[in-house]
């Protein structure tokens, strides 16, 4: 009855963007169609029903309700419920379903909230949000239902894979989600500006706000994700370029442009086409995102070719709303009324240089990413990882920090080099000496002396907007800025520091041995064997001691889950202000003579928590914004309705 | 007058330089993945076209009956890689053995070939589970792992 219900719900919801888009369509013909009333109830209404019908099916996940098919293959009644309810989304068709809820949700809240706009944009833009939402509700309930049944209930369910069995998958994918999804958002804003052709400030006021969402769920999304696959694979490394990973930092990389383009849209009414290009592209990234991800084709071409129903659907929706909005674009994009100019030397030039070193770097992401696939058609198997992606990559990030650290400096619309030559020296001298002391040191590799020594000079410049201001009165958006470029040197410092100092050791190891690793002094304690409630496993007992200090116990396992079978390791952290140990145990060693021992593998990484807290930073500077913006909209708001009223009372007076 | 010809002319000088930065950022591309792209090997073109000596690639066959020896320091291993036309690599890997590596299962090394001769990998990826399986192993599993154990006669 659930399911069925579910069900019910998310086809009442496909009915109601049909209904969505029909309305919005004709009242953007008409200017007022009798039908455009309709249109923001429908969306409103729309987004509640797809919410039901995620609760639903959380709902059958919770009671584990085996007759459904989806439960069935996915979860099992032995599992904690906290890991239940994330198997409803650890799976295909219930990503799905998150993402169709997340998407109709931001159509409903847009339909609710957002009244600045001209009516007639809001027509259009609800009505491309609706054209978005069919294609994606049409694949959900044509190749991909979740709630369908069983033909006979199943006596036990098949699982979740083991390595997904962890708190960081119960939050990391709907964050992204999130942020993907708020993309649609700008992308349904862009599409409705180009039909009415009224692109400005109101627009890019109205579009920030749901631009800044998305970016703060992407940067916590793809913090997270880096951090799981850090301390959960067991493999001491955090971002792989994997494509998964390219997956979601694609979009953010978009996004990241289009916060800068939108702010400048903004305040000076400039970048009107590059925005809306930037709006397309950034949701087109989204959505390549999930076509990479969920079609199969990552395994292999050839998989995607054995069982094409799902990717060839995906690719058509990929097809049909990337290529419709870049048609759009092209035809509407030349009516669009040329922007306010500016001089290269200005906060607008220096955005524009960031923005095109962005879409450089997300350009080399992408074909790196791509490239593969590719080749795999014409049957050469390659892969593509950090020493084409770290050096390529590079060649755009490094100009993009220097222009990142003095931009902020400029001012708007026209300035003069001159006038920053005390901040611009002050920043060089400390990168310089920066990057003197680490050759000195010892050379880590070009890259990562480059990368402290830019990560310092942009530690000092992120701050330099506030020289000279009364700090109570900065505004909280600027407050934003600072913190999310201040949080970029923490992270870039972190990673540079992660791949210059970090010390790894392996060893095979007998109960009492001492392992020396950096200032780490680890010996093994004990090995026990241990039982959870779906796995058994082997835990090693290790005496962890910094530099002759207090020892500490830490307990890595290396466990076997038994629905579905798999071995994985359960690494161990040890935090310290300064870096993190970490701790993976392995087999018994074979070989050798003497009493058994035991494969241990040991990191000492210096400082590579400062990569997750820079991200961290760097989310909270995109919510200071988003705080500042929202406050100051509300302010204007309320100004302008006082306005309203005293004209009123002007008049009747 | 001039102070818009002067604000088209920057503008211009800006459309050129973000033209300019991504067709370079393509072309560097381009070139960069020419050459740093990581080819799959099968032993049998490794022995007939070997890859440079420290290049890194990748090695994928199944692991040969009987080739698995552990060294003294208890964390290195060597063994044979094989394929269907019994050609052989012999390997060694440092680290922790992936769970279900095996002898007679497939197996993808990710390393570089050695001046003796030897692919040193710096990391293997075996079968994880039975649902995730590594791309170069799908095939290989499916077709050439039959094939692979009929060229070699019948496994023990």
């Amino acid at each position: 009855m659930i399911a069925e219900l579910g069900l019910a719900a998310l086809w009442l919801a496909a009915a109601l963007s049909v209904l969505q888009l029909i309305a919005g369509a004709l009242a953007l013909r008409d200017g007022s169609g009798e039908l455009a009333s309709l249109v923001r109830p429908a969306a409103i209404v729309q987004g509640l029903l797809a919410a039901f019908a995620f609760v639903m099916l959380l709902w059958l996940f919770a009671v584990t309700d085996l007759s459904v098919k989806l439960v069935a293959t996915n979860s099992h009644s032995a599992k904690p419920m906290i890991f239940k309810l994330a198997g409803a989304w650890g799976n295909h068709e219930g990503s799905m379903l998150l993402w169709v809820t997340v998407m109709a949700l931001a159509g409903g809240l847009i339909a609710l909230v957002e009244r600045r706009l001209p009516e007639r944009t809001m027509f259009a833009t609800l009505a491309a949000q609706a054209f978005v939402g069919i294609g994606f509700y049409a694949f959900l309930l044509l190749s991909s239902n979740p709630f369908e049944r069983l033909p006979e209930p199943a006596l036990e369910g098949m699982g979740l894979n083991p390595l997904l069995q962890d708190i960081g998958l119960a939050f990391h994918p709907p964050t992204l989600y999130f942020g993907y999804v708020g993309l649609s958002v700008a992308f349904s804003f862009a599409v409705g500006a180009l039909l009415t052709r009224q692109v400005g400030p109101a627009f890019a006021r109205a579009m920030r706000p749901w631009v800044l969402g998305a970016w703060i769920f992407l940067t916590l999304g793809i913090t997270a994700g880096s951090y799981w696959a850090y301390y959960e694979l067991g493999w001491g490394g955090w971002w792989f370029w994997d494509p998964v990973e390219n997956a979601s930092l694609m979009p953010w990389l978009a996004a990241t442009a289009l916060l800068h383009s939108v702010s400048v849209l903004a305040a000076r009414d400039a970048l009107r086409a590059w925005t809306i290009m930037l709006g397309v592209v950034a949701f087109s990234m989204s959505m390549l995102g999930t076509f990479l991800v969920r079609s199969g084709i990552l395994t292999s071409v050839h998989a995607f070719a054995v069982d094409p129903e799902r990717g060839t659907f995906i690719l058509f929706l990929l097809g049909l709303y990337i290529g419709g909005a870049l048609l759009l674009f092209a035809l509407r994009a030349g009516s669009v009324a040329e922007g306010e100019r500016f001089s290269i030397t200005s906060r607008e030039g220096a955005l524009v240089f960031n923005n095109v070193m962005l879409s450089a770097i997300l350009g080399i992401v992408l074909l790196g990413t791509l490239y593969p696939l590719l080749t795999e058609v014409f049957d050469v198997r390659v892969s593509v990882g950090p020493p084409y992606f770290n050096p390529a990559g590079a060649i755009f990030t490094i100009p993009m920090l220097l222009v990142m650290a003095v931009g902020p400096l400029l001012r708007w619309r026209g300035d003069r080099i001159s006038r920053i030559k005390v901040p611009m020296i002050v920043i060089a001298a400390i990168m310089l000496a920066v990057l003197a002391v680490v050759i000195i040191l010892g050379s880590y590799g070009l890259l990562a002396d480059l990368g402290l020594a830019v990560a310092a000079g942009l530690a000092i410049a992120s701050f330099l907007p506030l020289r000279g201001r009364n700090l109570l009165r900065v505004p909280i958006a600027t407050w934003g800025m600072v913190v999310a470029h201040f949080g970029i040197a923490v992270a870039l410092f972190g990673m540079a520091s992660e791949s210059a100092f970090s010390e790894e050791k392996l060893a095979a190891v007998s109960v009492g041995d001492n392992v020396e690793i950096g200032p780490w002094n680890v010996s093994l304690l004990a090995t026990r064997p241990v039982a959870g409630p779906n796995w058994t496993a082997i835990e090693g007992q290790l005496m962890a001691s910094y530099d002759g200090g207090e020892a500490i116990l830490l307990k890595p396992q290396s466990r076997n889950f038994w629905a579905p079978p798999q071995e994985t390791t359960e690494s161990v952290l040890s935090t310290r202000w300064n870096g993190q140990l970490y701790a993976v145990i392995g087999n018994e060693a074979s070989g050798g003579e003497g009493a058994e021992r035991w494969q241990l593998r040991l990191w000492w990484k210096p400082f590579v928590t400062l990569i997750w807290y820079g991200g961290i930073l760097v989310a909270l500077g995109g919510l200071l914004a988003l705080i500042g913006r929202v406050k100051g909209d509300l302010k204007r708001r309320y100004v302008q309705s006082r306005l309203a009223g005293r004209k009123e009372e002007g008049e009747s007076a | 007058m001039t102070n818009g010809l002067k604000a088209k002319h920057q503008r211009l000088i800006l459309v050129v330089i973000a033209l300019v930065a991504l067709i370079g950022a393509g072309l560097l591309a381009a070139w960069a993945l020419r050459n740093q792209a990581n080819y799959f090997y099968l032993p049998g073109q490794m022995i007939a076209e070997p890859p440079e000596v420290g290049q890194a690639v990748r090695l994928g066959g199944m692991v040969q009956q009987d080739s698995i020896r552990n060294m003294p320091d208890g964390v290195t291993v060597s063994f044979i890689v094989t394929d269907k036309d019994s050609a052989v690599v012999p390997v060694r890997f440092t680290g922790i053995l992936p769970d279900l590596f095996v002898e007679g299962s497939g197996v993808v090394a990710e390393g570089r070939l050695a001046a003796d001769g030897t692919f040193v990998a710096d990391n293997l990826l075996a079968k994880h589970d039975e649902n995730y399986v590594p791309r170069e192993l799908q095939e290989m599993d499916q077709h050439k792992a039959d094939e692979t154990l009929v060229a070699q006669g019948p496994a023990t």
